[in-house]
């Protein structure tokens, strides 16, 4: 935890909205303040790397919380988390925030930038405002919510993890998605799943175009189940019936000439 | 037998046919093929054609105002630090010859590891690639460069943080402006589930990043990186060549502690060939665009340079460092050294339509040497340890061979070798190392 004490703006407090302190001299291994309370950063005072050592100096099993203050738009907060922190950002972060993210609970209370939590492994990843371009880009495992809109290319890559997005979604989004699941609760973009593979998308609003490969399917029972879960996991009520599915038509598994047009 | 049929067989030429050279043969069965399949060639390798290579230079030893260094006996110096301008932890290599990425999937898992093996030997680094990070891989190698790439295929962050280096991959110079593919015969069980597919399947890798586009971002994701792995790994920047001195220029102002750069020989695992064979530019060309750049920094030396594409033997090497590079590595050589196109499998390349000395269908899987497949019996013909016994046999030679050409140049390290060293045997190779034709003082297209 060195890089804890290097500097004021990381403070320890016993409540978890204890306000923060300037504690330049408080080391923050003390460990009554490590179980029950919340770890408040101050990134007005201290810097992101300085955060992120703290992070990945956590043990294995924590669930220490964390609340970030006056993050400011930086780039790769709270990235590469190993643990299953409670992690709290107060305001709009940059690029790749909870980049990697494993078991992780990450909440941004503001927007965030291109690839938010780009490759998540696990854990769940909560967006309050909008999310720009990539969100969830490659994520592998996990939950990343979106309150708001999300940019274009939202889940480009996935391979299985799950995305809801309460508002639209913008143009190419899932594109080569290869696994998980992505939920639109407002309109998709242009060429929705292009290039598609194993992933499946809902959509509740209008879809502007489907990419190349991308096909509506049938909504059945296990489809209504499986939107139904992702929903309550988001936090949200909207009806599943009121979505549709959209998934590979399989046709360009193969590179064949007779597809060519396609692409 | 009588006279005319005696020199029929002999040669079409010897009773005085003429070849075209516009169309030759190989030309002739691409267009017969093409009309009859209706699909493009996909093949394995690099460029086939005669391009300027290093062979096009030569060293000029030492003479009268230069002394030589004693052969067996006055100590050539050979290691390299690679990526320690930003990184807390660079990579420490006992030569500056090292292994290039090649996916698992092109490569059988046995092939990696001989890979890995032949490296840790000699005290050299090998790269992962497309598909992600094999258990034989890092097992056996002493240095590992994790690729990170546009498809990311079993990307996962404990791999990173488990990998001495980062290489993340714009381009390659068999291919710049491509993606990657591998045949669905490639794609088993184990394959797919590294890369989340469905066994079987042509799978696609992606030619763009998935999260970031243009210089601006990549600083930020190279930031990103480094955050994750808390600044320890280096982290590299593989290009392939086409437009070297300019991004070049971009990787380093992005943050890359090290630069790849692979020119248009760099062997494949699949590709089109009207992709291998016109897209990009010879490494020749490439590698003093790129030392350009660096010097104009003021990077050159702090920011390594990496070149690949066609390296074959010490004088390639020993060329390249001559140039400005800080070390080369190897893809194409190191299979080969691994019995890619032995002779002794002559009648397995025939019955695959093809022989010793041609072979390229490293897509197909069908690989007789079992190097560039996933056939569980195929692969079996690898031993490991005995293929990392070659592949450390042939990067010794390397480096000894470097070695003779440094102590002839009077060099007491590999890297002491300098661009006054060279002289170019062809006009191209002058104009494009910028060192002077044989014989005479000329560099095209230098001064007034
Ligand atoms: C079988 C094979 C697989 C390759 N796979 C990758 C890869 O996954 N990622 C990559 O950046 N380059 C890949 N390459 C390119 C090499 O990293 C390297 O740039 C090239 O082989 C160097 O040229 P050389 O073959 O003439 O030595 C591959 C090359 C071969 C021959």
């Amino acid at each position: 935890m060195a890089a804890l004490n290097a500097k004021n703006g990381i403070a320890a407090g016993n409540e978890p909205d204890a306000p923060t302190a300037t504690v330049a001299d408080v080391p923050l291994g003390a460990s009554a303040a490590r179980h029950s309370g919340t770890v408040t950063v101050d990134l007005a005072e201290v810097t992101v790397r300085q955060l992120n050592a703290a992070l990945h100096a956590e043990p294995a099993g924590s669930r220490t919380r964390y609340r970030v203050l006056n993050p400011a738009g930086e780039h790769a907060l709270a990235a590469g988390i190993g643990a299953p922190l409670d992690v709290r950002i107060d305001g709009h972060a940059g690029y790749y925030a909870a980049g990697m993210n494993m078991r992780a609970a990450v909440e941004i209370h503001g927007n965030a930038g291109t690839g938010v939590a780009e490759n998540m492994m696990s854990g769940r990843v909560h967006v309050r405002g909008d999310a720009s371009q990539s969100a969830g880009a490659t994520a592998h495992g996990g939950l990343l919510v979106i309150d708001g809109n999300a940019g274009a290319r939202c889940g480009i890559s996935l391979k299985g993890a799950d995305i809801v997005v309460g508002g639209d979604a913008g143009h190419m989004s899932a594109f080569m998605a290869q696994a998980g699941r992505l939920v639109i609760c407002g309109d998709a973009g242009d060429a929705l799943g292009d290039s598609l593979y194993e992933a499946r998308i809902y959509v509740r609003g209008r879809v502007a175009s489907l990419g190349a490969d991308c096909v509506e399917k049938e909504m059945r029972p296990e489809h209504r189940q499986e939107l139904s879960e992702l929903l309550t996991a988001a936090g949200r009520d909207d009806d599943p019936s009121a979505f549709r599915r959209y998934g590979s038509a399989r046709t360009l598994y193969h590179f064949h000439v007779d597809n060519a047009r396609a692409y | 037998m009588t006279i005319e049929d005696h020199s029929r067989a002999e040669s079409p030429a010897a009773s005085g046919l003429r070849e075209s050279a516009t169309f030759d043969r190989a030309t002739i069965a691409a267009i017969q093929n093409a009309a009859r399949t209706g699909i493009y060639d996909i093949r394995g390798g690099g460029a086939k054609r005669k391009l300027p290579h290093l062979d096009d230079l030569l060293f000029l030893g030492a003479s009268m105002s230069r002394y030589p260094l004693e052969g067996y006996r006055e100590r050539c110096d050979t290691d390299v630090v690679l990526g320690g301008k930003h990184a807390s932890k660079p990579l420490r290599l006992s030569t500056p010859v090292t292994i290039a990425g090649m996916s698992f999937g092109a490569l059988s898992g046995r092939a990696k590891e001989s890979l890995g093996r032949g490296a840790s030997e000699v005290g050299t680094s090998t790269t992962t690639g497309d598909g992600g990070m094999t258990e034989e891989e890092r097992g056996h190698s002493k240095h590992l460069v994790y690729q990170y790439l546009p498809s990311r295929y079993g990307m996962n962050p404990d791999h990173l943080r488990a990998a001495d280096a980062i290489e993340v991959v714009l381009g390659q110079g068999a291919k710049p402006g491509g993606g990657g593919m591998l045949l669905g015969q490639k794609i088993t069980e184990r394959v797919a589930g590294m890369r989340t597919l469905p066994a079987g399947i042509d799978q696609r890798s992606a030619c763009r990043h998935p999260d970031w586009t243009g210089p601006d971002d990549l600083a930020i994701k190279i930031t990103e990186l480094r955050e994750i792995t808390d600044w320890e790994k280096p982290i590299y920047v593989k290009i392939g060549a086409s437009r070297p001195y300019y991004d070049v220029k971009l990787a380093v102002k992005s943050g890359a502690d090290v630069v790849v750069l692979d020119g248009m020989q760099g062997g494949t695992a699949a590709t089109q060939d009207v992709f291998i064979e016109h897209v990009g530019i010879p490494t020749l060309a490439a590698l003093p665009e790129a030392v350009r750049a660096l010097q104009e920094m003021g990077e050159h030396r702090r920011v390594q340079l990496i070149v690949s594409g066609g390296i074959r033997n010490g004088a390639d090497v020993a060329k390249c460092l001559a140039l400005g590079a800080d070390a080369v590595a190897i893809g194409t050589a190191a299979l080969i050294a691994l019995g890619d196109n032995d002779p002794a499998l002559e009648e397995e390349y025939r019955r695959l339509g093809s022989a010793a000395g041609y072979y390229d269908d490293w897509q197909d899987g069908r690989d007789p040497a079992g190097i560039t497949t996933q056939d569980p019996d195929l692969q079996q013909r690898l031993d490991p340890v005995e293929g990392g016994t070659r592949v450390a046999n042939f990067l010794r030679v390397l480096t000894m061979e470097a070695q003779i050409i440094a102590r002839a140049c009077g060099k007491a390290h590999l890297l002491h070798l300098e661009p006054e060293d060279l002289v170019a045997l062809t006009i191209e190779a002058a104009a494009m190392s910028r060192r002077p034709l044989a014989g005479t003082s000329w560099v095209p297209g230098a001064g007034a």
